[in-house]
C-alpha cells in the first residue's frame, strides 16, 4: 500500500474509532443511569454498549496498524504501547498511546469480567473516563484534519453527547439520592445503611 | 433440574434478568427480582443462561439441583 | 466419660446457673473439663455420641442439633476456630451476658471441648463493644485459665460492633476475618464457615455451657429435665409488664405462662412475645403452650433466642409491633434490596395501622409486601420481621379489625413496655 493510502486509512479509521468510542461512552453512561424503557430495555443497551465497543476496538486496531506500517513517518511498534517514545510527533502520539493503554486495560478486564472481583473490574472500567477525553485530545492535537470545519463540528458533537449523557446521569443519580434520603427520613432507617444504588426508575416510590 | 438462584447481596436491581426471562423472573415494586425456585422448563434454559450472562453484577446463576435438596 | 452423677453434684439436678464463677470454685464444684488425654479418636467418638444422645439443640436461635454441627465440622483440616457467639444483639435478651458473668468457665470449657473435638486450635469469644462488665468477667476468667493451664486452645476476647445483625454467624465470622460485619449469602448452608482458609464453628454461649455440663454429667442428667423430644433446660429472659424482669432457667416443655409468671406480671397479659423481636406473639388462648420446638411451632412461634416479653394492658399490641418493626428495619445490614426497602415500608404501614391512619389499600399492600420480603434476603433478618408482623395480625386480629375501620383503641399511644437500645435510630417511644 502506498504511504498516502495508509495515511488516509489512519486518519479515517481514527475518526471512526473516535465516533464509535463516543457512542460507547454514551451507551455506557446510559446503562449506569438505568434509563430502561419497554422499547429500549436495559439488557439491550448494555449489549449495544459491548458490541459498539468491539467495533471501536477493530477500527482502533486498523488505526494503530496503518500508522505503524506507514513508513513516511516513523512511529515504531514500541510507541504503540509505550507513551512518548515515538519518533514522530512524540507528544501527541504519546497522548494517543496513553488513551490506547487505558482502553486495553478496560477491554481485557471486561473480557475477564467473570473472573475478577467486581470492585476491581469497576475500578479499571473507570479508566474509560480517562481514555475518551485523552483520545479526543490526541485527535485534535495531532492536527492533521483538525482545521477542517466538519471535523470540528464532529468533535463538538462528541463532546456534547458525552456531556449530555453525563448530565442526565448526574440528574438521575441526584433524584435517586433524594428518594433514598426521603425514604431514610420517613422510615427511620439510617441512610448509610441504604448502601445500594437503588431500584430502577420504574420502581414505584409511592408510600 | 435447573433452577435460578439470585444472590441478593450482589443484586443491584438492574432488571435485565426480568427483561430477558419474564416467564420466570418478575420484579417487586422496588425493582428486585422474584424467582420461585422451581425447576426451569427446558425451553427457558437458553434464555436463563443469557439472563445470567447479562447481569452486570453476576447476581443471577443457574444451579443444577437434584430433587429432594 | 464419667457416668452420670459421679463428678458433678446433681443434688438439685442438671442446671446451668448457680455454679461458682471463679476458677477454683468452678473446679471444686464441677471438676475439670473432660478434655481428651490419650486416645483422641475414641474420646471424640464418645463425646459426639454423648452430645447426640443428649439431644441438645442450639440455644442461639436456630435450634440446630449441636452434635450434627460438630460432626459436620470435622475434616475441615486442623487448626480451625471455635467462635463463641455471645453477641446477644436481641435487645430483650440478657441470658448470654448473665452466663458469661456468672459462669464464664462453663462457657469456655464448652468451647475447649468443641475445639478439641473439631481440631480447632483457638477459641474466640465475641462480646459487643460497650459491655464492660461482661468483657471484664470474660477477660478475668481467661487470665485465670491461662495461669492454671486450663486452655489448650488459645482463648481471646474480641469486640465486634453492637448491631443486631453483627451476631449473625456469617457476619460474625466475616468480621473476625476482614473487619466487615456483614452477613454472607449462603445458598448451600452445608458448606462450613471459614476464617481465612480454616474452618470456623460458631456456637451460642449458652449452647457451649450445656456442652460443658453434658460432657461431665453424661446425657442422662440433661435428659432428666425437659421433654423426651426436647430435653434439658433453657435460659429465658422475661421482661415487659412484670415486677421482676430477669433471666430464669426453665425446663424445656414448661408452659409459657409458668415461665412468665416467675417474673411476676403486673396484671393480666394481653399477649406474650416469644423468641425475640424476630419471634412471634402468642395470644392468651395459647399461654399454656409448652416451651419446646414442636408445640411452639404449632402456634406459629419458636423458642428463638430465649426471650419472653409480657405485654400488659397499657399499650396496644399493634403499636408495640410497629415499634419493633421500625427498630428491625433500622437494623438491616443494608445489603439486600427487599430488606432495605421492604422492611421500612412494612414498618411504615404497621405504624399507620396502629395509629388508625388507614387508606383503602393498606391491608392488601401489607399482605403483599410481607409475602414478597420473606426469604429474599441473604440472612434471616427480614424473615424475623415478617414473622413478627404476621403473628401480630393474627393475635391482635380484633385490634386490626377496629383500626382498619379507623376506630383505633385508646391504648394506641401507650408507652412502650419493650426495651430498645438507646442508639437505635428512628424509634418512637
Amino acid at each position: 500500500m502506498s504511504s498516502t493510502s495508509l495515511w488516509y486509512a489512519t486518519r479515517a479509521s481514527g475518526l471512526t474509532a473516535l465516533i464509535l468510542l463516543t457512542l460507547t461512552m454514551v451507551m455506557g453512561i446510559g446503562t449506569s443511569a438505568r434509563l430502561s424503557t419497554r422499547n429500549w430495555p436495559g439488557f439491550a443497551q448494555q449489549e449495544l454498549h459491548r458490541r459498539i465497543s468491539m467495533l471501536a476496538v477493530v477500527f482502533l486496531g486498523i488505526h494503530v496498524l496503518t500508522s505503524v506500517l506507514d513508513t513516511y513517518v516513523h512511529i515504531g511498534l514500541a510507541a504503540v504501547v509505550v507513551p512518548f517514545t515515538s519518533g514522530y510527533d512524540r507528544f501527541w502520539v504519546g497522548v494517543g498511546t496513553v488513551a490506547l493503554d487505558a482502553m486495553i486495560a478496560v477491554w481485557i478486564t471486561s473480557l475477564l469480567r467473570g473472573r475478577m472481583r467486581p470492585g476491581a473490574w469497576r475500578a479499571v472500567h473507570w479508566l474509560a473516563y480517562l481514555s475518551w477525553p485523552v483520545a479526543l485530545a490526541h485527535a485534535f492535537g495531532m492536527g492533521t484534519d483538525a482545521g477542517e470545519g466538519w471535523v470540528l463540528v464532529l468533535g463538538m458533537l462528541c463532546v456534547a453527547s458525552v456531556g449530555a449523557a453525563l448530565a442526565w446521569r448526574t440528574w438521575a443519580a441526584r433524584r435517586q439520592a433524594v428518594a433514598r434520603a426521603g425514604l431514610a427520613a420517613t422510615r427511620g432507617v439510617p441512610e448509610k445503611h441504604l448502601s445500594l444504588t437503588g431500584p430502577t426508575n420504574r420502581g414505584s416510590r409511592r408510600a | 433440574m435447573i433452577r435460578i438462584l439470585v444472590d441478593p447481596v450482589a443484586c443491584d436491581a438492574y432488571g435485565y434478568c426480568a427483561e430477558l426471562l419474564p416467564e420466570a423472573v418478575s420484579l417487586d415494586e422496588w425493582g428486585y427480582p422474584i424467582v420461585d425456585g422451581a425447576p426451569l422448563p427446558a425451553e427457558l434454559v437458553d434464555a436463563a443462561r443469557r439472563a445470567a450472562r447479562a447481569c452486570p453484577r453476576r447476581a443471577i446463576t443457574l444451579r443444577k439441583r437434584n430433587p429432594g435438596h | 466419660m464419667p457416668s452420670a452423677g459421679d463428678t458433678v453434684s446433681t443434688a438439685r439436678g442438671y442446671r446451668l446457673l448457680g455454679h461458682p464463677s471463679d476458677l477454683p470454685g468452678h473446679l471444686a464444684a464441677l471438676g475439670p473439663a473432660p478434655l481428651p488425654s490419650r486416645d483422641w479418636s475414641r474420646w471424640r467418638e464418645e463425646f459426639v455420641s454423648a452430645l447426640e444422645a443428649s439431644g441438645l439443640g442450639g440455644r442461639g436461635g436456630a435450634g440446630f442439633p449441636a452434635a450434627v454441627k460438630l460432626a459436620a465440622a470435622h475434616g475441615a483440616g486442623g487448626g480451625g476456630t471455635v467462635v463463641v457467639n455471645a453477641m446477644e444483639g436481641e435487645p430483650a435478651s440478657d441470658k448470654d451476658k448473665l452466663l458469661l458473668v456468672a459462669s464464664p468457665h462453663l462457657v469456655l470449657d464448652g468451647a475447649q471441648l468443641v475445639a478439641a473435638a473439631s481440631g480447632a486450635d483457638r477459641v474466640i469469644v465475641c462480646v459487643p463493644a460497650g459491655r464492660a462488665r461482661v468483657a471484664a468477667a470474660v477477660s478475668h476468667a481467661m487470665e485465670e485459665r491461662l495461669a492454671a493451664r486450663c486452655a489448650p486452645a488459645s482463648e481471646t476476647l474480641v469486640h465486634p460492633p453492637e448491631r443486631f445483625v453483627a451476631g449473625e454467624e456469617s457476619a460474625l465470622v466475616r468480621w473476625i476475618g476482614t473487619g466487615q460485619s456483614l452477613p454472607s449469602f449462603r445458598p448451600d448452608k452445608g458448606v462450613s464457615l471459614q476464617i481465612g482458609r480454616k474452618g470456623a464453628l460458631v456456637h451460642n454461649a449458652e449452647t457451649l455451657a450445656h456442652v460443658a455440663l453434658i460432657a461431665r454429667t453424661g446425657p442422662e442428667a440433661f435428659r432428666a429435665r425437659g421433654l423426651d423430644e426436647d430435653p434439658g433446660t433453657s435460659l429465658v429472659t422475661v421482661s415487659g409488664a412484670v415486677e421482676q424482669p430477669g433471666v430464669v432457667e426453665a425446663d424445656r416443655g414448661t408452659p409459657l405462662i409458668e415461665i412468665a409468671n416467675r417474673a411476676v406480671p403486673l396484671g393480666p397479659s394481653q399477649a406474650l412475645l416469644v423468641g425475640g423481636y424476630g419471634g412471634a406473639w402468642v395470644g392468651p388462648d395459647h399461654f399454656t403452650t409448652p416451651y419446646a420446638s414442636l408445640p411452639l411451632r404449632a402456634v406459629g412461634a419458636t423458642a428463638g433466642v430465649g426471650v419472653i416479653v409480657v405485654l400488659g394492658q397499657g399499650v396496644c399490641g399493634l403499636t408495640e409491633t410497629a415499634r419493633v418493626a421500625q427498630y428491625l428495619a433500622g437494623q438491616s445490614a443494608g445489603q439486600c434490596g427487599p430488606c432495605v426497602y421492604g422492611l421500612p415500608a412494612i414498618a411504615h404501614d404497621v405504624a399507620r395501622l396502629a395509629r388508625g391512619q388507614v387508606d383503602a389499600g393498606l391491608a392488601a399492600r401489607l399482605e403483599r409486601r410481607l409475602g414478597q420480603v420473606e426469604g429474599r434476603g441473604a440472612c434471616r433478618h427480614p424473615d424475623g420481621a415478617v414473622h413478627l408482623v404476621r403473628s401480630a395480625l393474627r393475635v391482635f386480629a380484633a385490634d386490626v379489625h377496629a383500626h382498619l375501620r379507623r376506630t383505633p383503641c385508646a391504648r394506641r399511644d401507650g408507652p412502650t413496655q419493650l426495651r430498645f437500645p438507646v442508639a437505635a435510630p428512628g424509634v418512637t417511644r
